[in-house]
């Protein structure tokens, strides 16, 4: 069973920083935050020729409690804010957030008396995938990214 | 039948009520006063078979050169029958010293959200609906959007995030 099998007596040294942070950047996931167009965008991303579970995120939760990252996909308006909001607290830490498109990340078009211009003014954001939608590379690419990230994280800060 | 009959219709049934009658292309337009708004449409309703309210929405001609105060706002009833085939817009005048109509819902349900969505967007009230409160903005939002007073770029702050969750019971 499980690595034994593979190094046999051999052993690896390494630090509990890295491998922690590899563990979680290859076990994201996320909950779907889907309001507008864009969605059609991140089902594409997720389906077969994309397919997203290459980069171990394939299985979103519909409950934030059991995510870590959080996709803002589509267009928020003020009304929506508060719930956005309250979905975030829910989540455990450590938890991300990917702003999905540009409605998420900048109000888009939008520009106007309901759209909330950037979801940054209500949560923090890792990444911001810009693109109206974003094609599923360049999503992949901020998924890429993030890993990154994840990877470079303290666990003491 | 032909739209300037409905027209004659109505003016003999209701006289005085209608404001003036068009027709452009498929589009039968009839301006009626504002105080008949319920009786003709009632009218509509039950003796010509104008069974479904399709749309109720409102235009704001504020600095038209051919309108004034009295005749800024214009409420728009859009009715449809299916035992004809037949489509009909209703208009009305209202004026902004006077924003109130009387509602439509004890004739056509669907009339509620319309006319909810018409409060909140022109802030024009409907006498007798039940529940007029604002439909698709929050409700500490003040003024009302679509109108052509409102500034194109104002922004209002957002509803506390804090409060969000709270039990309306526990309020
Ligand atoms: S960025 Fe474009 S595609 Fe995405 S939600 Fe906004 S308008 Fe729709």
């Amino acid at each position: 069973m499980g690595l034994e099998t593979i190094f046999g007596k051999s052993w690896a040294t390494s630090k509990m920083e890295y491998v922690i942070n590899w563990a979680r950047k290859f076990s994201f996931f996320d909950y779907p935050f889907v309001t507008a167009c864009c969605g059609m965008e991140f089902m594409s991303t997720f389906a077969s020729t994309y397919d997203i579970a290459r980069f171990g995120a394939e299985f979103p939760r519909f409950s934030p409690r059991q995510a870590d990252v959080l996709f803002v996909v589509g267009t928020v308006n003020q009304k929506l804010a508060p719930v956005l909001r309250m979905t975030y607290e829910q989540m455990v830490e450590p938890k991300w957030v990917l702003s999905f498109g540009a409605c998420a990340t900048s109000g888009g078009f939008y520009d106007n008396y309901a759209v909330v211009d950037g979801i940054d003014k209500i949560i923090p954001v890792d990444v911001y995938i810009p693109g109206c939608p974003p094609r599923p590379k360049a999503v992949l690419d901020a998924l890429i990214k993030l890993q990154e990230h994840v990877q470079r994280e303290k666990l003491i800060k | 039948m032909k739209i300037m009959e409905l027209a004659g219709i109505i003016k003999e049934k209701f006289e005085k009520s209608i404001l003036s009658s068009s027709v452009f292309y498929d589009n039968e337009t009839i301006v009626i006063r504002k105080e008949d708004v319920f009786d003709v449409i009632k009218f509509l309703k039950d003796e010509q078979s104008f069974d479904f309210l399709m749309d109720v929405t409102a235009v704001d001609y504020k600095g038209y050169p051919d309108r004034n105060d009295e005749t800024r706002f214009e409420i728009v009833y859009n009715l449809f029958s299916y035992k004809n085939n037949k489509r009909l817009i209703i208009k009305t005048l209202v004026d902004e010293k006077d924003l109130t109509v009387n509602s439509i819902t004890s004739l056509y349900h669907s009339a509620d959200w319309h006319e909810r969505e018409v409060y909140d967007m022109f802030g024009i009230k409907f006498i007798n609906h039940p529940n007029l409160k604002r439909i698709l903005m929050y409700d500490e939002f003040v003024g009302h959007p679509l109108r052509k007073d409102y500034p194109f770029k104002k922004r209002q702050p957002r509803i506390n995030l804090r409060d969000v969750g709270k039990n309306e019971e526990e309020e």
